[in-house]
């Protein structure tokens, strides 16, 4: 019989508040991924996603004549046309998407915008297809730490 | 065996996948089930669970009291009507033609600010998820088996090597950023909280604080534009040659006075557009007492009246003014109105001047970085739909992402058919059951909750998830009933060996929430 399984385990990625209130994520690689993926690949991915809202936050020359351009025309302006920000955004969520395609979907794990849980954590909602037993296992021991002998 | 999946759904029901906006969607969840017939989809804005007012359909958004908003408008307007309905003829004629013209500019800019500040998001931030602040409960309590809360909870981080205490929020169920504060009039949790400012009806915070700042800049040069306008105007009235005359003409019933008088209750108007930024009762004080100060000096004396009513109006200004003054000191030290009052870096006076960990210790960088930097966008998604059970967020950019209620997204087709493996095992191991299983594999939820048409109202994140399995009850009457509140200490109060321990009570249970576990996780299988 085929066995089939999902888990949906959750693996939040915080704030790294280092540098300020910059939107800025820990590169930390969290351990319950180990086994499911390679540090090095999550760390890029983390430090890709950094630098983009760094760009996006960026108090250069470009933002401040926006800045003096919106104050100047009482705001209207962005009526017209879209921010840097924003276009930064769709930068980033083109960049997940592409990571979850590439990278992500084949180990079975998905790369949540931290957009949309309001730039507070980046979340690998982990779903795999695995034989049922191990995936007991995993979650259980992600989320309990309860020993495995009850199995 | 029985006992272990029995386990393994109890915990898999505390990670009721719910929407990830974290707006509380059980008010309207079920009953969006129920009137999924109906072709009304739901925008999140109808549900959001702070205290806001939504208008145009999500597009603008206001606090809850926003009672002196129209207040404000109102002063402005008046006094604005009356300066370009009075003054502006006589001064257009002796003066320049200019004067309207940038009277109406600053009217402009200071009514767009101050609407622009009133129906901005000022930088909410949504409530963390059920999972979300499952995670963060996990991480700091370690023993996991208690149901007291604990005293507010701090975490200490380390902002450009200053310690910064975090704490944590019990309404968002986050811990809030630095520089975020909780607003006990809008129930949010607001990013760079300033201030909530009942004159504008709203908070203000990171995205709205540039135009609020703008306002109350160009309301000071409004006021003391139309205030130079005014004194000119009478002064040019008393003063010029052509229309010289004794101080009691003034009052005598004739059609020349007339200009004189409203000049006069136009002086009222400023001074109670100035006097409105303190307390209504004492502005009401004030201005009886101006007004006869003003008139008994104009009645007796002439030649000081001028002087005299520079004196009240500067003490009017002064109001307007050194708001403006002070907050162009904390936009120059990058601070916000409330770190300032509570005194959050003046004590950390370490080798640097300021312990502020914000500032770039350069005035202009700070200016830049406060008015002009970028803007961020809105962190709470009014306009986007309420997920239905077929539909993915308006709002999602990523296609692929997990979705709010896993029962319908594709990449769960496993899961549904886990599921139903799961339940037919169930079924098969124990005769009892008497809850029906979860019928069809795309919409486990929709018939039930639909027939059961009993939903909570109560608003809680949490109550999504418990919404489908209260649906459940009425069906079943035999199922043990089950309240909310036993499946919140089931989510606090981890204790995996208590529930071992009992296994059948728990069973009727894990029948009753089966369908609903998007994260089930295994099949046993024998």
């Amino acid at each position: 019989m085929r066995q089939q399984a999902a888990i949906a385990a959750k693996v939040f990625i915080q704030r790294d508040y280092t540098n300020g209130t910059v939107c800025q994520f820990q590169t930390k690689f969290p351990s319950e991924l180990e086994t499911r993926m390679d540090k090095q690949q999550f760390e890029e991915t983390v430090r890709t996603l950094n630098n983009l809202y760094a760009e996006a936050e960026k108090l250069g020359s470009q933002s401040y004549i926006e800045g003096c351009l919106a104050c100047l025309t009482a705001y209207t302006i962005f009526l017209c046309m879209e921010t840097h920000y924003e276009k930064v955004l769709k930068k980033i969520a083109k960049y997940i998407q592409e990571q979850n395609d590439k990278i992500y979907a084949p180990r079975g794990l998905l790369l949540t915008d931290p957009i949309e849980r309001g730039l507070r954590v980046v979340s690998f909602p982990a779903l795999s297809v695995v034989d049922g037993k191990y995936c007991l296992c995993i979650e259980r021991s992600l989320r309990w730490n309860v020993p495995q002998a009850q199995m | 065996y029985l006992r272990v999946e029995t386990v393994y759904t109890m915990k898999n029901c505390e990670y009721q996948q719910i929407d990830p906006r974290a707006l509380s969607v059980s008010p309207s969840s079920a009953q969006r089930h129920a009137e999924e017939r109906a072709p009304r989809p739901r925008r999140k804005w109808e549900v959001f669970p702070g205290k806001n007012r939504f208008f145009c359909d999500g597009r603008i958004i206001l606090a809850r009291q926003s009672g002196i908003l129209p207040l404000t408008l109102g002063l402005i307007v008046v006094t604005c009507g009356l300066f370009f309905a009075f003054d502006c003829p006589f001064l257009v004629v002796h003066l320049t033609v200019f004067i309207p013209v940038i009277g109406g500019v600053l009217f402009i800019f200071v009514v767009t600010s101050l609407l622009r500040t009133s129906f901005t998001d000022p930088g909410i931030l949504p409530r963390a998820t059920p999972d979300e602040a499952a995670d963060v409960e996990k991480q700091i309590d370690t023993s996991g088996s208690s149901t007291y809360r604990p005293p507010p909870r701090t975490k200490e981080i380390l902002i450009n090597q200053q310690v910064v205490k975090l704490k944590y929020c019990f309404t968002c169920k986050t811990f809030r950023p630095p520089r975020t504060s909780h607003c006990s009039l809008c129930d949010n949790c607001v990013e760079r909280f300033d201030h909530h400012c009942p004159w504008v009806g709203n908070c203000v915070g990171k995205r709205n604080y540039r135009f609020f700042y703008s306002f109350i800049i160009s309301l000071s040069f409004l006021t003391s534009f139309i205030f130079g306008c005014v004194i000119t105007h009478i002064t040019l009235r008393k003063y010029s040659p052509c229309v010289l005359k004794p101080v009691k003409a003034l009052f005598k019933p004739s059609r020349r006075a007339l200009p004189d008088i409203l000049c006069i209750y136009q002086i009222f108007d400023i001074i109670v557009l100035f006097m409105g930024w303190m307390r209504f009762l004492k502005v009401l004080i004030e201005i009886c007492l101006n007004s006869l100060l003003v008139i008994v000096i104009l009645l007796c004396l002439d030649s000081v009246c001028t002087v005299v009513e520079l004196v009240i109006c500067f003490f009017s200004i002064w109001s307007i003014l050194g708001l403006s003054g002070f907050h162009t000191y904390l936009v120059a030290s990058n601070l916000t109105t409330n770190e300032d009052i509570k005194g959050s870096w003046s004590s950390k006076r370490g080798a640097e001047e300021s312990g502020n960990p914000y500032t770039y210790n350069n005035i202009i960088t700070n200016c830049c970085v406060t008015l002009c930097g970028p803007m961020p966008p809105s962190l709470i998604d009014r306009r986007g739909f309420l997920p239905p059970d077929e539909a993915i967020p308006a709002a999602s950019a990523s296609e692929i992402e997990l979705p709010p209620f896993v029962v319908k997204n594709d990449a769960h087709m496993c899961t549904q058919s886990t599921k139903d493996v799961l339940e037919r095992m169930v079924h098969s191991f124990n005769r009892q059951v008497l809850c029906p299983p979860s019928t069809p594999k795309t919409t486990p939820l929709g018939p039930e909750v639909s027939s059961t048409a009993a939903p909570p109202t109560d608003a809680s994140p949490h109550s999504a998830g418990f919404s489908r399995q209260h649906a459940r009850q009425p069906v079943p009457a035999s199922c043990p009933p089950f309240s909310r509140s036993s499946k919140r200490d089931s989510l606090h109060s981890i204790n995996p060996a208590f529930r071992l321990a009992s296994p059948s009570p728990t069973l009727g249970r894990t029948t009753l929430i089966l369908g609903d576990t998007p994260d089930i996780g295994f099949i046993p299988l024998p």
